[in-house]
């Protein structure tokens, strides 16, 4: 399976840039999520690789070819598409087929490759039934074994999931994530779903009006976010943004906030300009009578195993994921502590990330 | 007293029971949920409520007055629907003053001014009331959408998945607003989902529906923490609850009859042991949870780890539950 090389690739409509300068190389056999927000460009970004969509400069390769202005159908790739569309009148077996049937593969080669596919996606019992009677799931399915019987060099997929259940979509989710490992294709996934892109992925981009702010593994974009964008995207609360009106110097270990000190991650390089910014994940703050960072409980979301309080601060509010079982009423007046060394910090001008320690030993990707 | 309730309502398509035999009370004031799968039932309850569909038997009274037989119009409630539709070319202020102006309620056009404004601040869209609402973001149109039904104070708001078309960021963000917005005004709201999430954050009661059948009503704690069944409690809870044989690990005493134990995160204690009985496969991090899945001989555990728990692929562990459901052969919950 091939690698995809991205190579400054630009887009405008009009005069609108919707992809900017882009570059990055999605490794073979990986599946790569592109993920943003709606009108990021990740869509567009997508289209481009498949052909359906025709770059203002730059190259794609794909398997070391540059394809950027080929037709589509000169690529060999497979496009799923967020509305899966069977033909209602052939059964199951001659939709997952009928790709091959347009090439002129020979019938007893597409019989045998629709079985295959077909057991591969764990509906071979289904094969000849018409597609009017599926249900969803078994439909999705039935789309992606067209998308997969062809076995191109990469497949493309634009928020195929988007329309599903929640409790299915997570489902679908793990299906996708194994037959992926099956079939070690390279896979290009667009969503603006973080959830299902922390899941699935190797490789996440996050994209923000036309250029990607973060590439990396999905725990490297979690533990060390490389700008605000990055950090309020991923993340369900979003990270805690806290505004410090002070400089901070190279090789600083602990800030002032609010008459309380706290421990974060030892600086690499200064901010210098009066502000910054610090970063806390819910899950990095903690309840603690003995700190003098306080504030008032605003109020409560009961999750089960946790429970989300969002605690009203000096500095606005801030949310704190802590078990279910500590006692919290709105109102109430909390100090609260923060896991030092999981810390992020940002420069509150330009909003990219301050190094510190923090980002010494993890893997970079 | 703007209470509903429902007494042995039923709803048949045809040869499906939509609703069977559903009795449910939702009190003034109260944000209740149904909670339930596709298909489970909890749209055709709403439009029965809403007098869209007409009940096959069964009665259904608002503010303690019996409506059966009702027009829509009649019965004082106001319904958002998934799709929010607003009218392209009329500015915020006049989607939201639209069901005002209508002509069987001839409400004075400063009156009108005034509730509109009221709500707009509610919805902290008071700076957008000029715009068009195709200027606005899908989560500011479904916010007016939201808002068109405010402004009519009725007895009850019914919502059918309002947040469902929104993407995951927008869709928090409003889960709170709505609930701030249900405080402040002691609405009552009647609200369907099938996402337990909203269920859980919103609900004073959470009402599981299932084949069209109400199966539990509770606080989302009591429906978290005491489900009635097997069937309840992996409704809620993410990761869903593992589900293992009894006695297949230590779990202290087991009332008699126990077939099933259901174990949530906190049902499990896991330590690191060198001749461990199960093993790690691997720890998937979520972004907002870390899910440690272990392999005990064939079964699959999942639950969740802190974010600063040492674990690695293929570590040994051991582990013991602790305070497991219960459930017996029939999948019913024993204690």
């Amino acid at each position: 399976m091939a690698e995809i090389r991205v190579q400054n690739l630009q887009k405008k409509f009009g005069e609108f840039t919707a992809v900017k300068d882009l570059s990055f190389t999605i490794p073979g056999r990986s599946f790569f999520c592109l993920l943003g927000p709606s009108g990021c460009g990740k869509t567009t970004t997508l289209r481009m690789i498949a052909g359906l969509e025709l770059p203002s400069s730059g190259s794609i390769f794909l398997g070391g070819e540059d394809v950027a202005f080929k037709r589509a159908s000169q690529r060999d790739i497979a496009f799923v598409f967020q509305l899966f569309a069977l033909y209602p009148h052939m059964n199951v077996r001659q939709n997952i087929g009928f790709p091959l049937l347009c090439q002129g593969v020979p019938s007893a080669e597409i019989r045998a490759r629709v079985e295959e596919t077909a057991k591969l996606l764990r509906i071979d019992h289904f094969l000849d039934k018409p597609v009017s009677g599926l249900a969803g799931g078994d439909r999705q399915r039935v789309a992606l074994g067209r998308a997969i019987v062809r076995r191109p060099l990469a497949f493309l997929m634009d928020e195929p999931l988007g329309t599903l259940d929640t409790e299915f979509r997570d489902l679908m989710c793990e299906e996708l994530r194994r037959l992926h490992d099956r079939i070690e294709a390279t896979t290009v996934y667009v969503t603006h779903d973080q959830l299902e892109a922390m899941s699935m992925a190797d490789y996440i981009a996050i994209m923000n009006r036309g250029v990607i702010e973060q590439l990396g593994t999905p725990q490297a974009i979690y533990d060390r976010p490389a700008t605000t964008f990055v950090a309020e995207f991923v993340g369900s609360p979003a990270m805690n943004l806290i505004a410090v009106p002070a400089s901070l110097a190279k090789g600083s270990t602990s800030v002032e906030i609010s008459g309380a000190r706290i421990a974060i991650p030892k600086t690499r390089e200064p901010a210098l300009n009066g502000h910054f910014i610090l970063g806390a994940r819910p899950e990095h703050i903690y309840f603690d009578d003995a700190s003098k960072f306080r504030g008032e409980v605003f109020g409560t979301e009961y999750l089960g195993t946790t429970q989300i309080v969002t605690v009203s601060i000096a500095q606005g509010q801030v949310k704190a994921r802590i078990p279910a079982s500590v006692k919290v009423t709105a109102g109430e007046q909390v100090g609260l502590s923060f896991m030092g060394e999981r810390l992020s910090l940002f420069d509150k001008a330009t909003g990219t990330a301050i190094k510190t320690a923090l980002h010494e030993g993890g893997q970079h990707v | 007293m703007s209470d509903v309730s429902l007494k042995g309502v039923s709803k048949r398509f045809a040869a499906i029971a939509a609703v069977s035999d559903l009795s449910l009370d939702v009190a003034d004031g109260e944000f209740f949920v149904l909670l339930g799968p596709t298909g489970a039932g909890k749209t055709t309850t709403l439009r029965l409520v809403a007098g869209l569909e007409k009940a096959d038997a069964g009665s259904i009274s608002i503010a303690g007055r019996a409506v059966d037989g009702h027009e829509p119009a009649a019965r004082d409630v106001a319904f958002v629907f998934q799709q929010f539709s607003l009218y392209p070319h009329l500015s915020v202020f006049d989607n939201l003053a639209f069901p005002l102006r209508s002509p069987a309620r001839r409400m004075p056009e400063d009156e009108i001014k005034v509730r509109v404004q009221e709500v707009a601040e509610l919805l902290r869209m008071a700076g957008k009331l000029g715009n068009k609402s195709t200027q606005l973001s899908g989560g500011e149109m479904q916010r007016v959408a939201i808002g068109r039904a405010l402004v009519r104070r009725p007895s009850i708001y019914l919502m059918d998945e309002p947040l469902s078309s929104l993407d995951a960021k927008l869709r928090s963000d409003l889960r709170l607003e709505l609930k701030r917005i249900q405080e402040e005004l002691g609405a009552t709201i009647l609200y369907v989902t099938h996402d337990q999430i909203e269920a859980m954050t919103m609900a004073n009661r959470i009402g599981v529906i299932s084949e069209g059948r109400l199966i539990q009503v509770g606080t989302p704690r009591d429906i978290y923490e005491s489900p009635q069944s097997i069937y309840v409690a992996q409704r809620l809870g993410q990761p869903q609850i593992n589900l293992l044989p009894a006695g297949l690990l230590p779990a202290g005493h087991l009332p008699a009859g126990t077939q099933t134990v259901g174990a949530r995160t906190e049902h499990i204690a896991i330590e690191k042991r060198k001749n461990g009985e199960a093993a790690v496969d691997w720890i998937e991090h979520l972004g907002d949870q870390n899910r440690l899945h272990v392999m005990l001989g064939e079964r699959r555990i999942t639950t969740l780890i802190a974010p600063d728990a040492k674990f690695q692929p293929n570590d040994r562990v051991s582990l013991k539950l602790v305070k497991p459901l219960c459930f017996n052969a029939a999948g019913d919950r024993i204690t």
